[in-house]
């Protein structure tokens, strides 16, 4: 099941990938010194502050801090919004893929406009969506208003709000997983259900979806650990209290204040939960990332 | 063969530069300017951490001290008393720290960073409310109303610890939907609407004008930020940091300060 799940660049793998290995057997062997050399401050530059955060971690209070109360409640909130986050990503990214991958045949400007809409919540910093967010759902806000006076209800600083901001966030990183694998799904099988009566929703459901199943996975995943280090968009737009809207990183910025030896086991506890994720699905959907 | 060459070493040559460029600016705070503007004086910047509550005062005690003293550019930093006290123990290039309360003070002197720390300064809490009062907050009890909005500094900043402290003395267990890490975060939820009250310093209400109004709490003047500020001992300028000390415990910086609404030390 190592089909190819994306033809874009950084998210996925595919024919880059394929090319890659093939120039690779060639040019490893004489790599120019200076190369080598900024590639191995380049490769310290990633790795030591995380091995600095194993060998500083409190080890032998690790059980202790992590049994926190805040700690436990920070974790278990995590978990939640991250998976409905996920889940929401889910249902409304795939529909967007198929969208953007259809809209290859578009004219120029709305197909442009269409991808830069998607991609600019991947590039913007995160605080920035959350200011964004506050502007369109705060009290003030032309929805918050409505939602307010309508039902008397209030997004903002309740655990809803972490679930918006992190879908906010996340779902570029699914959306565009899933298209690369739909633009590189062999269209045929497609073509061939629809020739035999299938309508256009059995076709998406029946014959694209399962075809696209790595690519989803992949996504799935990417999204999940985006939605589960979510940290600007979150703390602008939902706030920060304990056990509804104080999330695993915020709950580490905090303790850095006052504790840092559970802001490092808080840190050491999201950096192990995303290593358990990739080591998880590396030979699944992820090829490249191989421990 | 040459030419390829010479372009991997320039480019080896320029990445050393960039990683010679970033460690020389995480470490070093108050580098003179390599090019002296006169003969005799070298423009030296001076680095001030400051509490988040003393933002308007300080920008202002800044600007007169530097027309004091036109060889010193101020680089000020706010934030929450307890990050900034944080920052300084791990090493950040600073030559001032004034904390909004006594203990993040204690973490600095405790790392040895400071020494004879000297209040300058004190502030109290009040009420906030956004403009026009919205949910017609009358007093501390309705911090309190799980039906309200409201926003709290987080126990583990002076504001926070004060807050408790007075919702504690007046025998209130308030119902917060939001904790946050410095106190101007929560002037900000005030002006932009988003809650319905807060706790904050009377000097912020001052400082935030028309956006807020402030309700004076009863049994709030019991309870006291005392402010301190000290020289770091590893501050590049000694003497130029001293100097900014005693420019702010001195006449000008206390018409600054109590301007701004901050108390008599």
């Amino acid at each position: 099941m190592a089909a190819p799940v994306s033809d874009r660049p950084g998210i996925g793998r595919g024919p880059r990938r394929a090319r890659g290995a093939q120039r690779g057997s060639s040019v490893a062997g004489r790599l120019a010194w200076p190369v080598a050399v900024v590639a191995g401050i380049a490769l310290a530059v990633l790795v030591l502050p995380l091995a600095a955060l194993v060998v500083r971690a409190p080890w032998g209070d690790l059980t202790e801090l992590l049994a926190r109360e805040s700690v436990l409640q920070a974790l278990v909130l995590s978990f939640t919004t991250a998976t409905v986050a996920t889940a929401c990503c889910l249902v409304l990214g795939v529909p967007l893929a198929a969208l953007l991958a259809r809209a290859a045949d578009w004219p120029t400007l709305p197909r442009r406009a269409l991808r830069a809409a998607v991609t600019v919540p991947l590039v913007l910093p995160p605080v920035v969506g959350g200011i964004a967010l506050l502007m369109l759902l705060g009290r003030r806000g032309p929805i918050g208003q409505l939602l307010e006076e309508s039902f008397g209800v209030t997004v903002p600083f309740t655990t809803g709000a972490v679930v918006i901001a992190q879908v906010f966030v996340s779902l570029p990183f699914l959306t565009f997983a899933v298209e690369g694998a739909l633009r590189s799904a062999d269209r045929r099988t497609e073509l061939a259900a629809a020739t035999l009566g299938a309508s256009r929703w059995q076709v998406f459901r029946h014959v694209t979806l399962p075809l696209v199943a790595p690519g989803v996975a992949a996504g799935a995943v990417l999204c999940f650990t985006r939605a589960l280090g979510e940290f600007g968009a979150t703390i602008t737009f939902a706030g920060s209290l304990p056990g509804v809207t104080r999330t695993l990183p915020i709950a580490s910025y905090l303790a850095m204040q006052s504790d840092p030896d559970e802001a490092i086991a808080l840190a050491l506890l999201l950096l192990a939960v995303s290593v358990i994720v990739l080591l998880g699905l590396r030979d699944r959907w992820l090829p490249e990332v191989r421990a | 063969m040459t030419g390829r060459f010479a372009g991997s070493a320039a480019v080896a040559a320029l990445a050393a530069l960039v990683l010679a460029g970033c460690a020389s600016a995480g470490a070093g705070g108050t580098t003179p300017s390599a090019v002296p503007t006169e003969a005799d004086t070298e423009p030296t910047t001076l680095t001030v951490f400051a509490a988040a509550s003393l933002t308007e005062a300080f920008d202002e005690v800044a600007e007169q001290f530097e027309a004091e003293h036109p060889s010193v550019e101020v680089t000020l930093s706010y934030g929450g008393s307890a990050a900034l006290a944080q920052q300084v123990v791990e090493g950040a290039p600073v030559d001032v720290f004034a904390s909004a309360a006594e203990p993040p003070m204690q973490t600095v002197v405790d790392a040895g960073l400071a020494s004879d720390p000297g209040v300058f300064a004190t502030n109290t809490l009040e009420l906030v409310v956004p403009a026009g009062n919205p949910a017609g907050v009358t007093g501390l009890d309705d911090l309190a109303d799980a039906g309200l909005r409201i926003a709290l500094c987080d126990a583990s900043v002076p504001c926070g610890a004060a807050s408790v402290k007075l919702l504690e003395q007046e025998g209130l267990v308030a119902a917060p939907d939001t904790l946050e890490s410095d106190v101007k975060a929560v002037l900000t939820k005030v002006s932009l609407g988003e809650v319905d009250a807060a706790l904050v310093y009377r000097t912020d209400v001052i400082a935030a004008g028309d956006e807020v109004e402030g309700i004076e709490v009863p049994g709030a003047a019991s309870v006291v930020n005392r402010y301190p500020i000290a020289a770091l001992t590893e501050a590049g300028d000694p003497d130029a940091a001293a100097e900014f000390v005693a420019f702010v415990t001195g006449d000008a910086g206390r018409a600054v300060l109590a301007e701004a609404g901050f108390g008599k030390p």
